[in-house]
């Protein structure tokens, strides 16, 4: 074999390596989905979302508590996490321009994204459980808010960087207060990637179970009070699963597959708005 | 008046702003504070001493911080090459009508809450290592190839991002001197993505680090440190996730924050590593 024959070869053998490994690691990936998707269309009927759960074995149970506390746990972290993610990140794209203490909170940040979640449980149950005195869904709300913060935060300080300066000068041209300029014309241009940012932020702390452990806690019935445990979706999969019950473990494929949905709907529909921003 | 909302707009995102720093600080004094009891009972030993055992108010953190390094450098070690893989065939290899498709899927598989990864494990992946290894097929090398599963979207996406930075113009240089697929790669792709790329597999591996769902489920937490991977094990964020509900004493909360404490900062450690030294973002002019 001449040297050039010897790399074409090579290259080929690269290449049919890459592409095997792809298709093993896309393999499982389907494999999951499969699993989930064929599982979860099983167990899945109509009396889940109108009951409650029930002890093991009778078979009859539902999904509804965990559902609507999930809801509500999620609804109660966006309606504080997303304000207070969207104003720090104004502060950081409209404010702090270049200047040093904006980068540094940028990159904590950063960092407090990819922290682990059960750590945030950890610190949530020793501020709010242990001076209550038990677990409860405000505990549950605050710590996913705490996780949702800094990615919506980010996201917006990136999403409004990207409006052009010229809109502003413009607004200020015509004399408006900056505060005018930013909720008014600012937030209008960035409104369509603030919002995937929000979904986004939505599906990521949908899907977060760690930090519910010992906070929320869960429970096997419907209960809406947040300063009691609330049964979440992520923790009902959790026990479900691993229970030794065949109609709890069914219940679980049930949840996990409605709760796998609810995310990549939220970002299917995410990456849809942006699409449609730039197709304009 | 309208200087006084201007004010008021300003000042309020600036706290809110700075209230993240604040909220990270207090965090780390949180845990820190609520550590004391078993940095003073145990002092450096904690990490030291491989036994863990809450009757007799014991608490050594060693089998848990093993199983941690173990399990992570094996899904490690199985997810970078399959990672890799996947980011050339989709940034070389694969069609533009297979590649976007491709592509999306990934990401949106990084999407799926860890817990199913983990659900799944438990109820298709461990008969299979029991079966193949024998033993209960709960144990640190289930874990550690759930985990490679998990970690492995983010990691090609991300390392594939890192890949599509080569300008075209580097890469038709080198196909027009001749060069085949792989040089292009090995020459030209990799060298200029380097710390792109080892930035995102670091990212990846602080991730992989505090991972508890995907894991807990396959686990075991058992609190021993044994070299046979098919034995059930534990890891910092597994003894968490089963413990920190049921901790019954004082010493005992406050040895399991102290796991959390550690794998916190090694955690904060191994992302600022990441972000600082390999993903810094590129300033003007380089």
């Amino acid at each position: 074999m001449t040297h050039t024959q010897k790399r074409i070869f090579l290259s080929k053998v690269v290449m049919i390596l890459s592409t095997a490994s792809a298709a093993i690691g896309i393999g499982f990936l389907f494999w999951i989905l499969g699993v989930l998707i064929i599982n979860g269309i099983d167990a899945l009927t109509l009396t889940i979302f109108t009951t409650e759960g029930t002890p093991p074995g009778s078979g009859d149970g539902g999904l509804k508590h965990a559902l609507i506390g999930q809801l509500l746990l999620v609804f109660y972290a966006s309606l504080f996490g997303v304000p207070l993610g969207v104003l720090a990140g104004t502060y950081l794209s409209e404010y702090s321009q270049k200047s040093k203490v904006g980068e540094i909170i940028r990159d904590i940040s950063d960092i407090m994204m990819s922290a682990p979640s059960i750590v945030i449980g950890a610190f949530v149950y020793a501020i709010v459980v242990t001076p209550m005195g038990h677990f409860s869904g405000w505990a549950g709300s605050i710590a996913l808010t705490i996780i949702m913060l800094p990615i919506v935060l980010r996201t917006t300080d990136d999403m409004l960087q990207l409006v052009p300066s010229t809109l502003r000068e413009a607004a200020f041209a015509l004399g408006a207060p900056k505060y005018k300029v930013i909720t008014q014309v600012v937030y209008r241009g960035a409104k369509a990637g603030i919002l995937t940012g929000i979904l986004l932020a939505v599906a990521r702390v949908g899907g977060e179970t760690a930090p519910l452990l010992f906070t929320s806690f869960n429970d096997n019935f419907l209960n809406t009070d947040m300063m009691q445990p609330v049964a979440s979706l992520t923790v009902t999969i959790y026990n479900y699963a691993t229970s030794p019950y065949e109609d709890w473990q069914k219940l679980g494929w049930a949840a996990a597959f409605i709760l796998s949905m609810f995310i990549l709907t939220l970002n299917i529909l995410g990456r849809l708005i942006l699409l449609k921003k730039k197709v304009k | 008046m309208k200087n006084i909302i201007d004010t008021i707009f300003a000042n309020a995102t600036r706290m809110i702003a700075f209230g993240v720093l604040l909220l990270l600080a207090w965090i780390f004094t949180v845990l820190f504070e609520h550590s004391l009891e078993s940095l003073q009972a145990f002092g450096f030993d904690f990490i030291l001493e491989d036994k863990w055992a809450p009757n007799l108010e014991k608490f050594g953190a060693l089998p848990a911080i093993y199983g941690s390094v173990v399990s992570t450098f094996l899904a490690m070690v199985l997810a970078v090459p399959v990672a890799i893989g996947i980011a050339i065939f989709l940034s070389e290899i694969a069609h533009a009508k297979l590649k976007t498709p491709v592509s999306v899927s990934i990401e949106l598989l990084a999407a799926i809450p860890s817990v199913i990864y983990g659900m799944w494990g438990l109820f298709y992946f461990v008969p299979i290592i029991r079966d193949t290894f024998g033993g209960v097929g709960i144990s640190m090398l289930t874990a550690g190839i759930v985990l490679s599963i998990m970690i492995l979207p983010f990691m090609a996406a991300v390392t594939r991002d890192a890949m599509n930075t080569t300008p075209d113009i580097l890469k038709e240089s080198a196909y027009a001197l001749g060069g085949t697929k792989w040089d292009v790669i090995k020459d030209i792709i990799i060298p200029y993505a380097k710390s792109g790329i080892i930035g995102s597999f670091i990212l990846a591996l602080g991730r992989a680090i505090g991972e508890t769902m995907a894991v807990t489920f396959v686990m075991g937490n058992v609190h021993k440190i044994s070299a046979d991977l098919t034995e059930p094990a534990t890891s910092i964020p597994v003894a968490l996730a089963n413990e920190f509900a049921e901790a019954d004493s004082d010493l005992y909360y406050s040895s399991l924050f102290e796991l959390a404490l550690i794998l916190l900062v090694v955690s904060f450690v191994i992302i600022s590593i990441a972000k600082f030294y390999f993903l810094r973002r590129k300033r003007v002019g380089q």
